[in-house]
Formats: structure tokens, C-alpha cells, sequence
């Protein structure tokens, strides 16, 4: 009983409280406290996430499992960025307290753990991001294929705005006057057009549902309808 | 020469007592009946400042400073060496009653003391940028309200959603009817992990790249749940890598629970179910790496997802699986549309998992959901109406009701 009514119940009143907040500054102090417990739970549990990432490689690297080698990467990549990072190893100095080691900020892009992080981590993300390019572009290929007439629609829409957005939508229609009668003919007007009316009211359309689904969800974990997420064991 | 020096002395005499003259004409009256008032029905933040003009043809600007002091008992003064911070240079002679709003006081506790008294002083600049002395108004404190007066729309909004949803939810549980058209991407997921089974390749779930505060991941391990149930039903291998350690912990408990409700605890395999990152693009990294690895047959992605989603979903594409994805990222939508078998749009996915639960309190709050979608286009309806209306009579009375309504939902 303990396992199921308990985490309800802190889920509803913590639930309540952060919707009042919404509506009553007295309640702020209050919603900052749930905030600050869950940091202090993710901050606990991330103990748990390390321990089951070095259990996983470790025992990926002593069973020699395919791909062994990659665990061992991330095992030297993890330690050795925890070890630079809690052990301030080559921290630069606190001008306040040049002498005391532990003062100097571990951050800092001067220092091994912000080299690490300036110089290693953040190009493996840059890299990860830019492949973006390469899958929008299959993906477009696949999306843009003119199957049916919903597939062929997609397609000529693409194509104005696409060729609405290079020098070449500027080329073929800017010579139409603005204010002339098939100034509705320039590229940048149909693209306005396209942006503004078709493409902001199925967004809305689907934001509103979102929306509601939120509360809909919201008051089924508050009232303790949707149980779900808990274990029935 | 004496004389020259006698005329130019004469001279510079009255330039200077004509331009002290000038000073002394161009420097309009000081502001009169200055107050300063807490605005009512807000956080404690704002303050209204009042004054009067006198001879509002030679006043340009009103200069509006103010300074916090601690507590002081009525009737006293406040203590003088608080410094004086300038708020405002504001249209001194704007409305019928000129005046100016002071918004975003600092109001935390580092900063003030709710108690604290605010002392506002005004001065005026004249047209020819001459200022005035200042005069202080009386000390006021900014009070926060038990409600915030703007938001009364809102939650009217929120007690009407929430109505309807509660109104269904007890309509269903008293027997009324509760069908729900069918969700293609729901009743795929069998579809999806029979053909992994086929195949002996593993099904793969991704609850997307947020914490358990974040409600898409909630309603993406509550389908995790039915996946991995028909999984063990399957006995389908099932991996679910996570980005979050408390998600890792909510999605084993959600998949043990499954294979004890399909009757297959033995099967449960804790180490299928990981903490790899929470570095974004390390998790991808991770994910698509496993993917074209494994080979999977069947992917899921449930959750918050970002830039992310593409990536995940053209290699999944790629090798050839079943991919079934959900999520209320707007923004992401039309890539996983684009890229997998089928897709959970917004509210679909919000709807999953009480139409995967298939019971009648569920199922009615999605009714509920609906009917607040009914109340959203009736609004929108009127809305447009009554703005083509004023549009015809701007000056008429439809014109009032419409602004009225727009700003009744914020517009």
C-alpha cells in the first residue's frame, strides 16, 4: 500500500501546488521547494546512473563482448573527467585565495576539465549536430516523393517556400510591383502567406490539443486515476 | 578703449541677467499631489505614481525615482541615506490622470522584505530640458495578492477544462458511453514487436532525452509499460537506453511490472534497461551507433524529443525496423511523420496511455479532452466573428465586446 499511496500522494500535493502557483504568489516559496526536491532526487539518482554505466562497460570489457573496445573509451573518458573535473587537477588559482588549491574554479576555460569541455566535448556534439544536414536531406527526398495528391501538396509547398528563401524566388518574381494587383504572384507574398495563415493555424490546431492533453493527463496522475507510471509489483 | 570696455561690460551684464531671466521662466512649476499607490490583484511588484500637472504647457517629462527603506512606523520619516534609483522619464502630461506604473520592483528576498516601504519622489522637465526639484510622495509598500487579478482568465479557462474532464470521467464511471476511435500507432505496437519476435532481432524504446519532471516522459513510460509487456508475452528482447538516471529507475520498475503482469518474471533482464548520458548529442551517439550495430526491428520513440529526433529516426529507417514515435514537441512532429511508420500527434500521445489502459475512468477524461477542444473552437469561432463584425463598425459597440473578448484570452 506504502509503495503506490505515498508517491500518489506526493504527486497530488505537489501537483496542486505547482497549478496554484500559477494563479497566487503565495504559494512561489513553496513551488521552488518541490523544484529544489527534485533537483536534490536527480542529483541523488545520477549516483545510480554512474554506477550502472561503469557496471555495464566494465563487465562489457571483462566478458570481451563485440564492441568492448568502445566501452573502454567511455570507461577512461568517464573517470578521467570526473577525476580532472572533482579533483580540480591544473585548476587556475582564486585570485582571493591564491594558495588554497580547492578555490580555484574547475570551469574555467584555462583549466584541463574547461579544455576538455571547450576542446573535446563540444566538437563531438558540433559534429553530431552538423550530420543534421545529411538526414534532413534524405528525409526530404523520401517525404517529397509525389505518391499520392497529400504527398504532391507537400511537395509544391516545399518547393515555394524553398525557392522563396534563395536569390532565385527573388529573381522570377520580384519584378511583380508590391502594390500592383498580382503582386499575390511574388514568391515572398505566397510564402507570407503559406507561413502566417496555413502553417500557424495547424500548429495552433495541434498546440491547443497538446494543451488540452496536458490537462487531461495532469488531472488523471493528480486524482490518482492513471496509475500507470507506478510498479504493480 | 575705456569706453569699449565700459559697453562690452554693460553688454555681458545683461546677456547674463537675460539669461537667468530665461532660466528662471523656463523651469515649470513643481508636480503637485504626488501619491504612490500598490497596484492591486499582482505579485508585490508594482507600484502606481500619481501627480498633478500645473502648467502642463511648459512640462515635457516627468522624472521618477524611488528608494527602498526598511520598515518604518507610521507617521515617521524614512531613514535618509537609502540612495535614490531612477525609474522612470516618462510623458508627463499622458491620460486624464498622469501617472506611471512602476513594474518589476525587485521582490525577492535577497533583494526586499515584503514589509519593506517604497518612496517615490517626481520631478518635471520643462521644455526647454530644465528640471524641477523633486517631491516625495507618501511611503507605500507593495503588497502581493492572494490572486493575481490578470490570470482570474485563465484559471476560468482551467476550471472549464477541468469540469468537463472531471463531468466525463464520472458520466463514464455511472455507465455512459466511452468509445474512442481507433489509434493506428497504438495498435501497431503488437504489429511492431510480433515482427521483432519473427525476426530474433530486439525491440528498441527511447522515452525521449528528459527527466521524469517532464510530462512527455511520464506518458512515454506508461506506453513503455504495454510495449514491454507484449514483449514478454513475445518473449522479445526488449532495450530501453535512458538519458536520465531517475528515468532508468521509473522505466525498469514500469518493464518488471510487465513481465509480472504477462507472467514471465524470470525473463525480466535488469542490464536491457540503462543510464547511458545526459550529454544530448552523446546519447544519439549512443542510440544510433546501437541501432546500426543491432539492427532492431522495431523502434519506439516516446518522450521529449529535440534536434535529436531526426537522427534517431533516419537511422532506424535506414536498417529497415517498424518505427513508432510520439511525442508534443511541435517542432519535431514533421520529422518523425516524416521518417517513421507511424506517429503519435500531440494529444494522441497524451491519449495513449489511458486508451492502452482501456478502462472507463480513463477513457472518459479523454472525452473530457474533447470537449474542451469543442469549448477551444467555439471560442476561436466567436472570436472571429465578432472581430469581422468591428472590423465593420470600428466605433460601434461589437467593436467594445470584441476587444473585450480578445483581451478576456490574452490577445
Amino acid at each position: 500500500m506504502l509503495r503506490r499511496t505515498v508517491p500518489i500522494l506526493i504527486l497530488a500535493s505537489s501537483g496542486l501546488l505547482l497549478f496554484v502557483s500559477a494563479f497566487s504568489p503565495f504559494t512561489v516559496g513553496l513551488q521552488e521547494i518541490v523544484l529544489k526536491w527534485f533537483n536534490i532526487l536527480a542529483a541523488v539518482a545520477f549516483v545510480l546512473g554512474a554506477g550502472n554505466l561503469l557496471a555495464v562497460n566494465l563487465e562489457q570489457i571483462s566478458s570481451h563482448r563485440p564492441g568492448w573496445a568502445y566501452s573502454a573509451i567511455t570507461l577512461a573518458a568517464f573517470v578521467g573527467t570526473l577525476a580532472v573535473g572533482m579533483l580540480k587537477v591544473g585548476a587556475v588559482p582564486n585570485p582571493m585565495y591564491p594558495d588554497v588549491h580547492f578555490a580555484g574554479a574547475h570551469d574555467d576555460p584555462q583549466a584541463p576539465f574547461g579544455w576538455i569541455y571547450g576542446y573535446m566535448l563540444v566538437p563531438l556534439t558540433s559534429t553530431m549536430f552538423a550530420l543534421l544536414a545529411f538526414y534532413v536531406a534524405s528525409a526530404a527526398f523520401r517525404a517529397f516523393r509525389a505518391k499520392n495528391f497529400e504527398a504532391i501538396l507537400l511537395l509544391g509547398t516545399a518547393f515555394i517556400i524553398l525557392l522563396s528563401q534563395t536569390a532565385a524566388g527573388m529573381f522570377l518574381t520580384g519584378w511583380i510591383p508590391e502594390d500592383s494587383v498580382f503582386s499575390f504572384l511574388r514568391l515572398d507574398v505566397i510564402k507570407r502567406g503559406i507561413t502566417e495563415y496555413v502553417q500557424t493555424a495547424g500548429m495552433r490546431a495541434i498546440l491547443i490539443g497538446i494543451a488540452l492533453g496536458v490537462a487531461a493527463t495532469s488531472l488523471r496522475l493528480i486524482f490518482g486515476i492513471d496509475k500507470s507510471y507506478l510498479s504493480k509489483t | 578703449m575705456q569706453r569699449i570696455w565700459r559697453v562690452c561690460a554693460t553688454l555681458a551684464t545683461i546677456a547674463t541677467l537675460s539669461g537667468l531671466s530665461a532660466f528662471a521662466a523656463a523651469a515649470p512649476p513643481a508636480p503637485t499631489d504626488v501619491s504612490a499607490v500598490d497596484v492591486p490583484g499582482d505579485g508585490g511588484a508594482a507600484i502606481h505614481v500619481r501627480w498633478s500637472v500645473p502648467a502642463p504647457a511648459e512640462t515635457k517629462l516627468a522624472v521618477i525615482e524611488r528608494r527602498i527603506v526598511a520598515p518604518v512606523k507610521e507617521g515617521e520619516a524614512a531613514p535618509a541615506d537609502a540612495p535614490w534609483t531612477e525609474v522612470a522619464r516618462v510623458d508627463a502630461k499622458k491620460g486624464a490622470e498622469p501617472g506611471y506604473t512602476v513594474s518589476g520592483l525587485p521582490n525577492s528576498e535577497a533583494d526586499r522584505h515584503a514589509s519593506d516601504q517604497i518612496v517615490f519622489r517626481v520631478a518635471f522637465i520643462g521644455v526647454d530640458d530644465q528640471q524641477t526639484a523633486f517631491v516625495e510622495a507618501a511611503p507605500v509598500v507593495a503588497r502581493a495578492n492572494l490572486i493575481l487579478f490578470k490570470k482570474i482568465p485563465l484559471a476560468i479557462v482551467c476550471a472549464v477544462v477541468f469540469a468537463s474532464v472531471l463531468g466525463w470521467i464520472f458520466l463514464a464511471r455511472s455507465g455512459g458511453s466511452v468509445r474512442i476511435r481507433r489509434i493506428a500507432a497504438l495498435e501497431a505496437i503488437d504489429e511492431a514487436v510480433g515482427r521483432a519476435t519473427e525476426m530474433g532481432r530486439p525491440v528498441l524504446f527511447v522515452p525521449g532525452i528528459q527527466d521524469m519532471n517532464d510530462i512527455q516522459t511520464v506518458a512515454g513510460v506508461t506506453i513503455l509499460g504495454r510495449v514491454a509487456k507484449t514483449a514478454a508475452e513475445y518473449d522479445a528482447k526488449l532495450e530501453v537506453p535512458t538519458s536520465r538516471s531517475i528515468v532508468m529507475t521509473a522505466a525498469r520498475e514500469t518493464v518488471q511490472s510487465a513481465h509480472f503482469a504477462a507472467g514471465r518474471p524470470e525473463t525480466y533482464d535488469e542490464s536491457a534497461i540503462r543510464y547511458i548520458t545526459d550529454e544530448q548529442f552523446g546519447y544519439v551517439a549512443y542510440v544510433a551507433g546501437r541501432m546500426v550495430r543491432e539492427k532492431p526491428a522495431a523502434c519506439f520513440y516516446m518522450g521529449a524529443f529535440y534536434a535529436e529526433s531526426l537522427v534517431l529516426a533516419e537511422n532506424g529507417n535506414a536498417i529497415g525496423a517498424i518505427q513508432v514515435a510520439g511525442t508534443a514537441e511541435a517542432s519535431q512532429l514533421p520529422f518523425f511523420v516524416a521518417a517513421c511508420d507511424y506517429t503519435l500527434i500531440g494529444e494522441e500521445f497524451y491519449a495513449a496511455s489511458a486508451y492502452l489502459s482501456g478502462e472507463r475512468d480513463q477513457l472518459g477524461s479523454i472525452k473530457g479532452q474533447d470537449a474542451g477542444k469543442l469549448f477551444a473552437a467555439a471560442a476561436i469561432l466567436t472570436g472571429v466573428v465578432l472581430a469581422t463584425l468591428a472590423s465593420f463598425t470600428p466605433s460601434g459597440p461589437l467593436a467594445g465586446v470584441s476587444s473585450a473578448f480578445r483581451a478576456f484570452f490574452g490577445g
